[in-house]
C-alpha cells in the first residue's frame, strides 16, 4: 500500500473547527489564509484555556455565546482614521475630481472594521462639499465592530493619531471640529453619518446589493486565500459602474487576480484602480 | 541538527540590523538557490531598507506585496506596519494583525509561519538585537526539525535577541557573521 504522509492533527482539528463554525453559524472562514488564521486560532485556544481545537471545538457546537468570542479572535479589527495618508490624499486629489460630475453618489467601504475608514471618508467629502449627495455603504461581518463604528466614539488617545494622518491626507479642516469629547473619548458628529448605512455583509458568501461609483477595501483581502480573494474582486467589479473606482490595502494588488483585466492602474502607487470599459 | 538540504531561510534582526546584514546579504551570489525572508525591526514610516539593500546585494530584493509566491534567489523585507507570514503553497501572506512584543512586523510570526510551512528545510537566523522576538519563533523551527542559527552573543552589536534564542533551542549553534554568511553561501549555492 502507498503511505503519503499524514496531515499534522493540528491541520485536521482546524478544518473541522471550521466546517462546524460554518456549518453551525454561517459564519465561512474556510478559504481564509492559512498562516494567518492558524496564529490567531492558536492565540485564542491558548487564551481561552483549550487543550485542542477539538475540544474548542464542542464548546463551540454547543454553546452560542462562543461564537461572538471566537469572530473577534479570527477577524482583526486593526484600523486608524487616514490609515496611510497617501491613499486619501490620491482619492481627494485624482479620485474626487471625477466623481464629482456625478449628480449623486454611491461608495461602499467593505470591511470597515470601528468606522475608522468611514468616518475619514465622511469628512473628506464634507470638506469637498461632495457629502450631501453621497450616500456610503459600510459593510464588515463582526457585529460588535459594526456597533462600535455605528456609534462613532473613540479613545482619546487615539485622536493624536488620528490628526496626524488627517493632516497629511491634505484635511482642509481641523479634525477638532468633527468630534466633541466627553469621559476620555471623542465623539464623532452624527451628521458624519447622516447619508451612512451600516451593515452585515460578508465578502464570503454574500452577493452584490448596490451599483456604486467607488469600492474601498483595504487590508481585508489579505486574510483570504487567493481563489476567495477572487470572489471578493468579482463582487467589487459587478458593483461598480463603469469607470467606476477601487482602493485597496497599500501592500494589496489585482496582480494576481483573474479579474486584474477588468481593471487599470488609476494611481499605481496607492493601489487603486479603475474598472475598465467591458 | 537536520539533516535535509535547505529549502528556505528566514532571518531576523533588530538593533543593529542594517550593519549585520550589510556583512552578510552582499555576499549572496545572484544565482543564489534558496529564498531568504528578512524581518527587520523599524520605526514606522518607510523603512527604505529595500532600496538599500537592493543596492548592496547581487540577489534580488523585494518589498514583497500580499499574495507573492516565494522565488528561490530573492530577498524579501516584510513591509513595515505588516507582519509576514508564509502560506503553506509557497506564497508570501501579509497581516495587519496587532503588533507581538511591540513588533510588526514580528520575528517570530514569520519564524512560526515559515516553520509549519517549510519544517526540516527551514534554516532561521537569528541576528543582533535588544529584544527577546524571534525566540519562541526559532524554537517553533526546531521543533519542526530545522535548524537554527544566532549570531555570536559575544560579538553581536546587541547580545539579548540572539542570546534569548540560543536559550530556546537546544540544536541551535552561535557564529560570527562571518561564519554565518559561509554557511549561507554553502546551503544555497549552486
Ligand atoms: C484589518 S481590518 C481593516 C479595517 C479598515 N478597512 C482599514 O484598512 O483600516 C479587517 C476587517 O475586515 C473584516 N472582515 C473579515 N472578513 C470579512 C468578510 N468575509 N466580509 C467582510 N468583512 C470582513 C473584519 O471584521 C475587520 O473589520
Amino acid at each position: 500500500m502507498s503511505h503519503t504522509p499524514a496531515e499534522p492533527v493540528e491541520d485536521i482539528e482546524i478544518k473541522l473547527l471550521l466546517e462546524a463554525l460554518y456549518l453551525r453559524y454561517h459564519f465561512d472562514f474556510r478559504h481564509y489564509a492559512k498562516a494567518s488564521i492558524k496564529r490567531r486560532l492558536r492565540q485564542a485556544r491558548d487564551q481561552l484555556g483549550f487543550a485542542t481545537f477539538s475540544a474548542m471545538q464542542e464548546k463551540l457546537l454547543h454553546s452560542e455565546a462562543m461564537v461572538g468570542t471566537l469572530l473577534d479572535y479570527l477577524t482583526v479589527q486593526v484600523s486608524e482614521m487616514f490609515r496611510d495618508p497617501g491613499y486619501f490624499k490620491a482619492m481627494r486629489e485624482r479620485v474626487l475630481p471625477h466623481l464629482r460630475t456625478y449628480p449623486s453618489l454611491k461608495i461602499w467601504i467593505a470591511g470597515c472594521s470601528h468606522g475608522e475608514e468611514v468616518y475619514s471618508f465622511a469628512i473628506m467629502l464634507l470638506e469637498e462639499g461632495l457629502l450631501d449627495r453621497t450616500m456610503i455603504y459600510a459593510t464588515d461581518i463582526n457585529p460588535g465592530a459594526l456597533e462600535i463604528a455605528r456609534s462613532g466614539v473613540y479613545p482619546l488617545d487615539r485622536i493624536a493619531a488620528f490628526t496626524r494622518n488627517h493632516q497629511q491626507a491634505g484635511g482642509k479642516t481641523s479634525l477638532a471640529d468633527h468630534y466633541t469629547t466627553a469621559y476620555g473619548r471623542a465623539v464623532f458628529d452624527k451628521k458624519l453619518r447622516a447619508q451612512v448605512v451600516f451593515s452585515d455583509h460578508s465578502l464570503v458568501t454574500d452577493e452584490v446589493f448596490t451599483e456604486c461609483q467607488l469600492v474601498s477595501c483595504r487590508n481585508v483581502m489579505i486574510y483570504f486565500d487567493r481563489p476567495l480573494q477572487d470572489r471578493a474582486v468579482g463582487l467589487f467589479r459587478d458593483s461598480l459602474t463603469r469607470r467606476g473606482f477601487l482602493g485597496l490595502g497599500s501592500k494589496e494588488t489585482l496582480r494576481f487576480s483573474e479579474h486584474a483585466g477588468a481593471f487599470t492602474d488609476f494611481v499605481r502607487e496607492e493601489k487603486i484602480y479603475q474598472r475598465s470599459e467591458a | 541538527m537536520s539533516a535535509e538540504p535547505v529549502a528556505a531561510v528566514v532571518i531576523g534582526a533588530s538593533a543593529g540590523a542594517v550593519q549585520a546584514l550589510s556583512d552578510i546579504l552582499p555576499r549572496l551570489p545572484a544565482d543564489y538557490s534558496l529564498p531568504i525572508m528578512v524581518v527587520v525591526h523599524v520605526p514606522t514610516a518607510p523603512s527604505g531598507l529595500t532600496t538599500l539593500f537592493a543596492a548592496k546585494c547581487a540577489m534580488a530584493v523585494v518589498e514583497p506585496d500580499d499574495k507573492e509566491m516565494i522565488a528561490p534567489g530573492s530577498i524579501y523585507f516584510a513591509p513595515p506596519g505588516y507582519h509576514l507570514l508564509v502560506e503553506p503553497g509557497g506564497s508570501i501572506a501579509l497581516s495587519a494583525d496587532e503588533p507581538v512584543l511591540y513588533s510588526r512586523p514580528s520575528i517570530d510570526v514569520l519564524f512560526e509561519s515559515a516553520a509549519d510551512s517549510f519544517g526540516p528545510g527551514l534554516l532561521g537566523i537569528v541576528l543582533t538585537g535588544a529584544n527577546e522576538d524571534g525566540a519562541r519563533g526559532a524554537a517553533a523551527i526546531e521543533q519542526r526539525g530545522g535548524r537554527v542559527l544566532v549570531e555570536d552573543p559575544a560579538t553581536a552589536y546587541a547580545a539579548t535577541m540572539p542570546a534569548a534564542a540560543l536559550a530556546r533551542c537546544s540544536a541551535a549553534r552561535a557564529l560570527s557573521l562571518d561564519a554565518l554568511s559561509d554557511y549561507l553561501i554553502r546551503a544555497g549555492s549552486r
